[in-house]
């Protein structure tokens, strides 16, 4: 177990390294976001009650679509530099590959939301930055680095790959939006825990279930 | 000759008699429910293409993984026969739904959770078949949609659920004249609506089989062009085998 928690954090530490270096991912994907939150500030009257109404699609709407770009970016580096079929001759198995990758826009997600929290409380001042929202979005970033993973890997091959990989994530990722975005809706407008058990129940559901089939199925899209 | 012909209609000819019979059924012989009238005929279609639907996935999913286990290319085929059949029958369950909606609830569209279902299904559907549009032919394409459609279908479920919570939270602004009233589907309407759903499951069935035949055609046409521009006489001569076997599975 840990030599494999180790090989995963060592994919994974690559992909932050290289990130360290260009700041090509998170600072796109925390760009994109802000703007998207940014032109519904102006497309939207915000009025208190509004922003909490509209506050929480705006913010994951937000999100869904930087993210996609995010990981779409991982993947481009490597097969602009035909790393992919590097790590492929790696003794590593399929599974560590994907766990790595995952592990790496995991953080990617999670450090671009550390920025787009604060500023979308300010924007729309409402109040996000709470444990439950946090656990929420640590929920939805786990879904979404599996799942855009697995896409990810596949749409690289594709011409339009920009467009493709859109295509197959959020359509797939629609369980885990409305679950975030109820969740959050639930969080600033007063309610508890109990409040969105079930919202979470699915996010949790979803997260373990893709979790698992994105890994197991992961070998057949790196298959030479 | 005859033999020949006989064989080739049976399925064709038994689909357009049994859709027929249900065409009849709907217009003529089932009375007019009495809350909603006539628009409820639409309830006869709508029920199943929706259904179908919901088996193509399945049947995408299934070929998806025999696919994967045997990498034969039958399972491909039969996978692309499903989603092309299941788009359009997607298709058709949303355009019904809100015809009917219409009049009834007042609306167009409501959050309601299998319409919203079938919406994103039928995303996934468009997502499956767009990924093979724009990948190159060969073994990668096959097994990566088939990724695809095994996703989609493991999907499908947690999306029905989430879309249920979700119509739960937000209980929908229906306001149609007729938005309170139930109707019932015993006596001639549950009737009529099990054979509407026999006859449209049996259409599936049939333009999915099209499909699969016109499918393995288009691949043999591919072999023999490859074939046929390699050049050697060893390639050549399979080539006209395999054009053997394509004039005899053409009828």
């Amino acid at each position: 177990m840990a030599p494999a928690l180790a090989t995963i954090w060592t994919l994974a530490r690559k992909d932050l390294l290289l990130e360290l270096r260009s700041r090509d991912i998170v600072l796109a994907v925390v760009v994109f976001a802000l703007l998207v939150i940014a032109i519904f500030t102006f497309a939207i009257e915000l009025t208190p009650s509004r922003s909490r109404d509209v506050g929480p699609g705006v913010l994951w709407a937000a999100i869904a679509f930087a993210g996609v770009l995010g990981i779409n970016r991982s993947f481009a580096i490597e097969a602009e530099r035909d790393t992919l079929d590097g790590l492929m001759l790696t003794p590593v198995s399929r599974e560590l590959i994907f766990f790595g990758k995952v592990l790496g826009n995991f953080i990617f997600i999670t450090v671009a939301e550390v920025v787009i929290f604060p500023v979308f409380e300010a924007l729309f001042n409402i109040n996000v930055l709470q444990v439950e929202t946090i656990a929420i979005a640590l929920l939805a970033s786990v879904g979404f680095s599996a799942v855009g993973t697995v896409f990810a890997a596949m749409s690289v091959r594709v011409r339009s790959r920009e467009i493709m990989l859109p295509l197959l994530f959020l359509p797939t990722s629609v369980p885990l939006i409305m679950a975030a975005v109820e969740s959050t809706s639930e969080v600033v407008n007063g309610g508890s825990w109990s409040d969105f058990s079930e919202w979470l129940q699915l996010a949790i559901a979803f997260d373990v279930i893709f979790v698992i089939a994105s890994a197991v199925l992961f070998q057949f899209v790196l298959e030479e | 000759m005859v033999a020949v012909l006989q064989t080739r209609w049976i399925w064709p000819g038994f689909t357009a008699a049994l859709m027929a019979l249900t065409l009849w059924m709907i217009f003529l012989w089932v009375p007019t429910e009495i809350n909603q009238g006539n628009i409820q005929r639409s309830l006869y279609f709508h029920v199943p293409v929706a259904w179908i639907a919901m088996v193509a996935i399945i049947l995408v999913a299934v070929a998806s993984v025999a696919y994967l286990k045997t990498r034969d290319e039958k399972w491909d085929r039969l996978a692309v026969a499903g989603a092309e059949t299941g788009v359009i029958f997607a298709g058709l369950m949303l355009i019904t739904g809100m015809i009917w909606a219409k009049p009834v609830w007042g609306v167009w569209w409501t959050g309601e959770a299998k319409l919203t279902t079938t919406l994103i299904l039928f995303f996934i559907y468009v997502a499956y078949l767009m990924f093979r549009a724009y990948f190159p032919p060969g073994e990668q394409r096959r097994r990566l949609a088939a990724i695809i459609g095994l996703l989609g279908a493991i999907d499908t479920p947690i999306i029905y659920i989430g879309a249920q919570l979700w119509e739960r939270a937000h209980p929908s602004a229906v306001v149609g004249p007729l938005s309170e009233t139930d109707s019932s589907v015993d006596g001639p309407i549950g009737t009529t609506l099990m054979v509407a759903v026999l006859a449209f499951s049996v259409l599936f069935f049939y333009v999915a089989r099209e499909r699969y035949r016109l499918r393995k055609q288009e691949d043999e046409v591919a072999e023999l062009r490859r074939a046929v521009s390699l050049r050697p006489a060893s390639a050549v001569a399979s080539a006209m085998g395999t054009a053997g076997a394509l004039a005899g599975s053409a009828d």
